[in-house]
Formats: structure tokens, sequence, C-alpha cells
């Protein structure tokens, strides 16, 4: 993987020659950059003239904003969106791994699951959960559990399956690509060296198929939060139903979807971030330095210091 | 030099009779029979495609040979001979004879997410279950043999070829094999970072460790090897004394080979 020749990693001349006078010169000048600049400008002021001039009660937004439904509605969407990924994780991974057993039978259930659960919308997925009472009247797992359908798929289950097991037909995906990116010489290496397959697997396969994985599982995550917003169809008291109902109640529709769009907004922010340092503690020993995160830049900059990068590896 | 000579009547370290490979319809070993003994230095050379890096991979099964017996120091290479019957082995055994021999790529296979002291210490502490304390200590020692002493915690990707294929010698070290293979280790180094790969293997060469090296390097072929195959289309064409192989060759095939590597 990392053949490259490092001519960087020799020390470097002594003494640097003395910087000489720098060019002197006129700038080209980038008309088309203003004029465009300008028209931006323009078209953004008509978009908020347009909504300040509109009937939005934007009083209503602030004022409901800390309200304990829609908490409680952001917290079953989390709690959703947190439960639905680590099934479609566990679940995934699973399946990436089945489908490159040697075994056909698995490597092929494992192909139709996938088909499926990527081939349907998780709309109708969601749906599908919900309606299963009509043709099962019972649940019967025969020692342990016995009950009605309808008492046994709660609105909440019925979200955390539709959402989960789709999300495992997709992450199956991202993990066996993540998986098949890592060089084959590694698992060579691994081998010669007497390591057992599942050593192999564990200790130098997985940490570094994990920098390909953790990026669009990033986005996955992401997206399952947007994604849940559909567990309305199930029922399911998440942020989107507890905007709509005050919206319903209030009158306030428009205010309160505005609201639980900066709610969205505001967690996928927060997942950003956290996807920025997972990312870059993954990629340590791929790149000869890593960047500095924007906070110990900031720190440096503080601390009057250049803004050279620090030994950081 | 080595102890090669005098140990000839003990049990060989590596023994190949009639090996052969195939891969699909693709012959790339035609019976290949060569023995080569304990603490010698054995180069195979010959032109790309001829098979010997195949053979090489033979050795320690990264490769299953097709027929033919492959010994390693008098155990069968990948099966178990029982009332004369074969039994393949687990992946268990497969990796426990493994463990007895060290590999050398040509592309270093270095693990990218260690540094060069946790890639030596990897294999001591995961499969022989060394102390973490006693596996680093050992690791520093190697990593100074080879002349990284300053590097340990230096990610493969800071290091420079030459030095990553010096980690990757201590690495294979580490688990103290009896028997090295080396598959063209210097070819894709730039020509400034050969030598010093070859003086640590050198150095492993007067230690006594045996070796079977795949090469491009004849200098390193005439001057360290005790015995040298020349092979080509996955036959051994001309086998001896690297000296007489390479100076006086017997075979037309030989001779056009060397006559456009030297």
């Amino acid at each position: 993987m990392s053949v490259d020749v490092d001519k960087a990693a020799r020390p470097p001349q002594d003494a640097p020659p003395p910087m000489p006078e720098p060019i002197k010169a006129v700038p080209v000048r980038h008309y088309g950059r203003w004029i465009a600049a300008v028209v931006v400008i323009g078209l953004l002021a008509l978009l908020i003239r347009a909504f300040a001039s509109g009937d939005v009660n934007w009083g209503a937004i602030p004022q409901y904003f800390f309200n304990a439904d829609i908490l409680k509605g952001l917290r079953n969407t989390l709690i959703i969106t947190v439960l639905a990924m680590v099934i479609g994780i566990v679940l995934g991974v699973i399946l990436a791994v089945m489908r490159q057993s040697k075994n056909p039978v698995t490597a092929t259930v494992a192909w139709v699951y996938i088909w499926f659960f990527r081939g349907t919308p998780v709309y109708v997925q969601l749906f599908l959960w919900f309606s299963l009472g009509l043709v099962f009247q019972y649940i019967d797992i025969m020692p342990i559990y016995k009950d009605e359908w309808s008492d046994f798929m709660t609105p909440f289950l019925c979200a955390l399956l539709g959402l989960g097991l789709n999300e495992a037909a997709y992450m199956a995906e991202i993990c066996r690509a993540g998986l098949n990116a890592v060089d084959e010489g590694q698992t060579e290496a691994a081998h010669a060296l007497g390591m057992s397959q599942g050593k192999t697997l564990r200790r130098i396969v997985v940490p570094q198929a994990m920098r390909v994985i953790v990026p669009p599982t990033g986005n996955e995550v992401i997206n399952m939060l947007k994604t849940s917003s559909l567990v309305i169809a199930v029922q399911y008291y998440d942020l989107l139903q507890a905007a709509q109902n005050i919206g319903r109640d209030s009158g306030a529709v428009v205010e309160m979807l505005i609201l639980a769009a900066a709610w969205y907004l505001v967690a996928t922010s927060v997942l950003s971030v956290g996807q920025y340092y997972l990312e870059r503690y993954y990629a340590r020993g791929s790149s000869r330095q890593l960047p500095l995160t924007p906070l110990q830049r900031a720190k440096a900059k503080l601390s009057g210091g250049s803004n050279h990068p620090g030994g950081v590896a | 030099m080595t102890a090669g000579k005098t140990a000839s009547k003990a049990v060989p370290m590596v023994k190949a009779e009639g090996v052969h490979k195939s891969f699909g319809t693709a012959h790339i070993l035609k019976g290949i029979d060569l023995e080569v003994a304990p603490g010698e230095v054995f180069c195979l050379i010959g032109p790309s495609g001829s098979g010997k890096s195949t053979f090489l991979r033979c050795i320690n099964h990264l490769e299953q040979v097709s027929a033919g017996r492959l010994s390693v120091d008098g155990e069968l290479v990948g099966y178990r001979e029982k009332n004369g019957k074969l039994y393949e082995l687990r992946d268990r055994e497969v990796a426990a004879r493994r463990r007895d021999i060290g590999m050398v790529f040509q592309r270093f296979n270095l693990f990218p997410h260690m540094t060069a002291l946790e890639n030596v210490m990897e294999a001591p502490v995961q499969v022989k279950r060394e102390s973490k304390a006693g596996a680093r200590e050992r690791a520093r020692k190697l990593l100074d043999r080879v002349g990284l002493g300053d590097k340990t915690g230096n990610y493969p990707s800071q290091l420079s070829g030459g030095q990553q294929q010096r980690v990757a010698i201590a690495r294979a070290l580490a688990m103290e094999p009896k028997l090295m293979l080396f598959d063209e280790p210097t070819s894709a180094l730039d020509p400034e970072l050969v030598g010093d790969v070859l003086d640590v293997m050198k150095d492993l060469a007067a230690d006594g460790m045996t070796m079977v090296v795949v090469t491009h390097e004849m200098g390193f072929a005439r001057e360290v090897g005790d015995s040298l195959v020349f092979m080509d289309d996955g036959v051994v064409v001309e086998s001896g004394h690297p000296r007489d192989v390479l100076t006086k060759p017997q075979h037309e095939r030989t001779k056009s080979f060397l006559s456009k590597v030297l």
C-alpha cells in the first residue's frame, strides 16, 4: 500500500538561502467574480424579503424550541437513529462476512437479503412491518414468547425493524467494500507471520478497512437521522410527529416545520463534527502528517506560535 | 563462510521433489527438484514469469502445491502423512508451521496502521503470546540491528522504501525463524537504497541463517550465495555454485539471460 519512497523524510538542508524581494505586479482583475457575487447576494436578499413579508410567525419558533413535546420527539428520533444504526452495523458486518464466505448457502442468503432490502423503498418496508398484523394474528416463538401480534409490534418496534433491517443492507455493502479495499499483501504478510485467519482479520484487515468504512458510515448515520422522519408512517412519536402535532393544534404549521428543520440541522451538525474526529483517528499512518484539527489550529494561533503543523503523527 | 557446507548431510531445510503448480490452465511450475541445506544462502534467479516467486510462496504455503512433494525441515508443507495417506492441514496447523519461516516481500507489506516498532512486535505478542514489554525490548534490538533504532515510532508511510524493507526484515526475524524467504526484496527500491537492504541480508547470512532469495542482484548472489538456481518456464535449467553458474553458464538459456542482466 505504502510503497512510495519518502524523500521528505530525509533531514532538510540547513539554512535555506535568503528570500529575495517578492515580485510586485498588478494582479489580474476578476470582474466576473464581482458580478457573480452581486447577483447571488441579490437573489439571497429577494429570498429573505419574500420570507420576511410572508405570514410567518417567527416568534413561535423560539417559543416552542424547547417545548417538552418537541424535546420528547427529538429524544425519540435520536434513540431510533442510534438503535437502528446499531442493528444496521451489526447485521451489516455479519452480512458482509456471509457474502464473502466460501459457503454458497450463506453467500446466497446474504445476497438475497441485500437484494430485497436495497431494492424496495424503506417507506414501503415500514408499512409492511406495520401491516404484518393482517396476516399474523399471534407471534409465537415457541417456548419463550407468545402474544397478539398487535401488542408485540409496537410503533417503536416497527420503526426499529423497518429502519434497522433496511440499513443493514447498505452497511453490508459498505463493509464489503472496506474489506476488499485492503491490499491482499497485508493478509499474506500476516499469514506469513503465522497469524490465524481470525487474528489477521481483527488485527490487520479490519483496522485498515475502517478507513474506508467510517466516512460512508458517518453519512449513513446522518442519513438515518433524516430518514427516521418517515417513521411517522407507523405512528412512532418522533421529532417531526411532535412538531406536526403542535403545528396542527396551534395553527403554526409552517413555523413548526421550520423548527423541526432547525433541530435536524443542529443534530446533523453535531454528528458531522463527531465524524471528522473519527475519520482522523482511523487515518493515522495513512498520511505522513495529520493536519491539525480546527481546535488545535485555534490554540496554535492564540498561543502566538507559528501555525506550522506540529509533530502529530 | 556459513555452516552450509558442513551440514549438507543433515535434514535439508527445504526439499522439493517434482513440485508442480498450476493456476487453472496455467502450468507455472513443471517439476522442481532441489534441496536447500541448513545455513545455506540459496539464490533463485530467472526471467519474470519463470515461476521462482511462485515456488518461494509454495514453501510457506501461501500457494498450494499441485503435485509432487515439498518439505521444510523434514515436514511436508500443507499436509500430514499418516499410513501413506495425505491429510490436508487445518488453517491452525498451517499457521503454526509458518511461524518458523520468515518472509520478506517485494512490496514490503508493512502494516500501515502500526509504527515500525508495533510492526515488529505484532507477531511475537499476538502469535507467540510474548509479554508486551519483552517483545518491545526485542523489537527495539532488532530495529537497532537493521540500523533503524531511531525510527521506532515512525509509521511506514514516514519511511523510505529501503527503511520499510529493513523494518520488514526485522518483523520477520522477530519470530526467530529457522528459514527466511526473500521475494525480490530490492526490486521495488531506488538504486541508492538497495545497498542498505543487501547489507542487512549479508549480515544475516554471516550469522548462519538459512535463506532462500529470489533476486535480480547478481552481485549479491555471487558474493553471498552458496548455491544458485536458474529457472525458466517452470523448470530448473541450471544450478550450482553462484560463481560457476554466473561466470561459466553451461546452458544456452542461462547464457542469454545472463547476457541481458549482467
